[in-house]
């Protein structure tokens, strides 16, 4: 679908084309329908038909100034007016206002007689008057098919037809012809033999009970167009067509940063929150939190200000109101505001399609700065994997187109597999965060981390997140030995390391005591052994005194009996038992 | 391109009943227009004589009639009067049709 963009731009050898304003045809048909040629919108009962024609001439008179006439044979013309009004359209009015004729034919076979040769001149002169009447540049044959039960002789009929088509081409104008689908043959009566231009194929199949809508154009001459099969809608505006493959990577980036509402939250994303218009996956397993944290994302934008839109396709909003209420979180002011609307819907209600193009008109209508699924998953069940992830990419593209931030939740069912179910959906994804519960100790716990996020330096750490009726937390796990410890076995944890702290504190302070006691021992021995020394010192001290007197006295003594006996003097101080005692001195 | 029979009136007069009003719807003066229009005289004066009136509407100079009697095929006659309003398609060339058509044979 990429290729044939710029080729319908390339003005000249590129075949002249008639804008449907059929959102997403003009784009499968590089352009809109071959101008001034037939086109052939052929399908089953209920296809959408006569509406995607009556949309196409009703589109070209309001928005390209091209006045049509519209020939049905099958409706009325109050009948059609009723019938496009539920789709907005005023054909009423567009009638009354000349820009657009609606001519009704009708032939009752049983009150017709065929006498003798004849042609078709009558048809020609009417829809030729109803073109000049308003200046017709696009005509619409609503099944045009009826004339083969109401006339007749068929013969005459293939005939004019055939005049009828070159007919048209030469007034120049742009046709569609409405016809059934045949069994075997794309019409149940062959007109694809004389339209041969341009070939819609219209298709309702109903899959897995979900009914879907398919458009494809299997012929278009000189030009190059998308082949595949598209899913379209009938919505309260109009048929629109989604091209799958639509997509181009060339979305303006923001580097603005948004905060998630949980401040530990954003530490753990660089600090700073998701940036703006990025994608944003959040799987968990049933019950871990998801919806809460969308809730906080969603509270969190609306006080900044932003719009917030917020897809619910599991619960009604009144029941995420009063839920958020018990963790404290207040959203019914914002949607007082304005800044935040649910949309609630039963992914059974209908096909993924239908979905798509509500949100798409939702978001059209609302202009969010942020949009949240929640759940994603139980979206892409109502459509096979396919279906489903390329719902997904329209939806990022187109929200990444707008600088829309999108939250999706995506449930798992637990177990390691959920991280490979998702891959393919979170390669479509900026960031990624994954919610858990950690089973033990009879409890369960919820963790949370980042698993990926693109562009910024985030945590690798599992945190553990906390609700209570305060809000939302994110607290560190306990990370030891025995792996990552949560609630109560992460708070016994704590209490095992404080009452650790608390015993090694006492044994500290018991073992300074014990310090302190022999060091006040020591000392305590210390002053004996000095009290003793000093008591001994003392002792001989006074025993040399008594030593010194003794001796002093004996000499005295001596020389007093030398003096008293001179003779002896001598002899005596050379005496062997005398220097005894004065050797010991 | 009226051609309103001037014989008839007093017989209308008599049976108004029984006045027979047709359209005729021909485009220019084709072959197959003309040739319907001396049919459906000459069924006319056979089994109508004096009881009938017959209008042809040219679609080439009054395109925006066709609407009204959701006429498709040229020529068409209608019979507007007696009712039910009855189609007959064609250049009237089978006579018998024709009379079928018009639901003359019971008349007759």
């Amino acid at each position: 679908m990429k290729k044939p963009r710029p080729r319908s731009s390339a003005p000249k050898t590129g075949l002249p084309k008639c804008p449907t304003g059929i959102q997403g045809l003009d784009e499968i048909t590089s352009g809109g329908l071959p101008r001034g040629r037939p086109t052939l919108v052929c399908g089953g009962a209920g296809c959408g038909k006569t509406l995607l024609a009556a949309e196409f001439l009703v589109r070209g008179a309001v928005e390209f100034g091209e006045p049509g006439v519209l020939m049905a044979f099958e409706e009325t013309e109050a009948e059609l007016k009723a019938n496009v009004a539920s789709l907005g359209f005023d054909l009423d009015g567009l009638v009354r206002r000349k820009k657009i004729v609606v001519d009704y034919v009708h032939i009752e076979r049983s009150e017709v007689q065929e006498s003798g040769a004849y042609d078709l001149e009558g048809l020609f002169v009417r829809l030729g008057h109803a073109i000049d009447s308003v200046g017709a540049k696009r005509v619409v044959l609503d099944t045009l098919e009826v004339l083969f039960s109401s006339l007749p002789n068929e013969a005459v009929l293939r005939a004019e037809l055939q005049r009828l088509f070159r007919w048209l081409k030469d007034k120049g104008v742009t046709a569609v012809i409405t016809a059934e689908r045949g069994r075997e043959s794309l019409t149940r009566h062959g007109l694809e033999e004389y339209v041969s231009d341009c070939v819609i194929v219209l298709d309702h199949r109903v899959n897995d009970q979900i009914a879907t809508r398919h458009l494809r154009v299997v012929k278009y001459r000189g030009t190059l167009h998308g082949t595949n099969e598209f899913p379209f809608l009938i919505g309260e505006d109009g048929i629109s067509v989604l091209p799958i493959t639509s997509l181009s990577l060339n979305h303006t980036v923001s580097s603005e940063r948004i905060a998630t509402g949980i401040p530990r939250l954003d530490a753990m994303l660089g600090g700073r929150g998701f940036f703006r218009g990025s994608s944003i996956l959040l799987t968990g397993t049933p019950g871990t939190g998801k919806t809460i944290i969308s809730a906080n994302f969603a509270q969190a934008a609306a006080r900044r200000g932003e719009r917030v839109l917020f897809f619910s396709f599991e619960e009604s909003p009144a029941q995420i109101i009063r839920n958020m209420h018990s963790i404290g979180l207040r959203l019914e002011p914002h949607v007082k505001r304005g800044l935040l609307r649910f949309h609630s819907a039963r992914p059974s209600l209908y096909g993924l399609e239908m979905h798509l193009a509500t949100m798409f008109k939702e978001i059209a209508a609302f202009q969010p700065h942020v949009v949240i699924i929640d759940p994603i998953t139980s979206l892409m069940g109502s459509g096979t994997d396919s279906e489903g992830k390329g719902m997904v990419t329209r939806l990022i593209d187109y929200l990444k187109a707008g600088q829309v931030t999108s939250l999706f939740t995506s449930l798992t069912q637990g177990g390691h597999a959920l991280q490979q179910s998702e891959a393919a959906m979170s390669s479509l994804m900026d960031s990624w965060i994954l919610l858990q519960d950690f089973e033990g100790n009879g409890e369960r716990n919820r963790v949370l981390y980042v698993l990926k996020a693109r562009g910024m330096a985030h945590s690798n750490q599992i945190r553990e997140f906390l609700i209570s009726d305060r809000g939302v937390d994110v607290v560190d796990a306990y990370i030891g030995a025995s792996g990552v410890l949560t609630g109560s076995a992460r708070a016994a944890q704590n209490a095992l390391e404080k009452a650790a702290v608390l015993a090694s504190q006492q044994e500290a302070a018991r073992l300074k005591r014990e310090v302190e006691r022999k060091r006040a021992a020591i000392d305590r021995q210390i002053s004996g052994l000095r009290s003793d020394y000093e008591s001994e010192s003392a002792e001989l001290r006074r025993i040399a005194e008594q030593v010194g007197t003794s001796t002093l006295m004996l000499t005295s003594e001596r020389a007093a009996s030398g003096i008293l006996r001179q003779a002896d003097a001598k002899v005596g101080a050379s005496a062997p038992g005398r220097p005894k005692h004065g050797r010991k001195l | 391109m009226k051609t309103p029979p001037r014989q008839p009136r007093p017989a209308a007069r008599r049976r108004p009943a029984k006045l027979w009003q047709l359209r005729l719807y021909v485009m220019d003066q084709t072959p197959k227009s003309v040739m319907a229009l001396a049919n459906l005289k000459q069924v006319c004066e056979t089994h109508l004589k004096g009881r009938y009136r017959i209008t042809v509407i040219d679609l080439a100079k009054q395109p925006q009639l066709a609407r009204g009697d959701q006429i498709l095929a040229i020529p068409t006659v209608v019979r507007k009067l007696p009712s039910p309003v009855r189609t007959i398609i064609g250049n009237l060339s089978d006579t018998e049709l024709l009379l079928v058509g018009l639901d003359l044979r019971l008349a007759v």
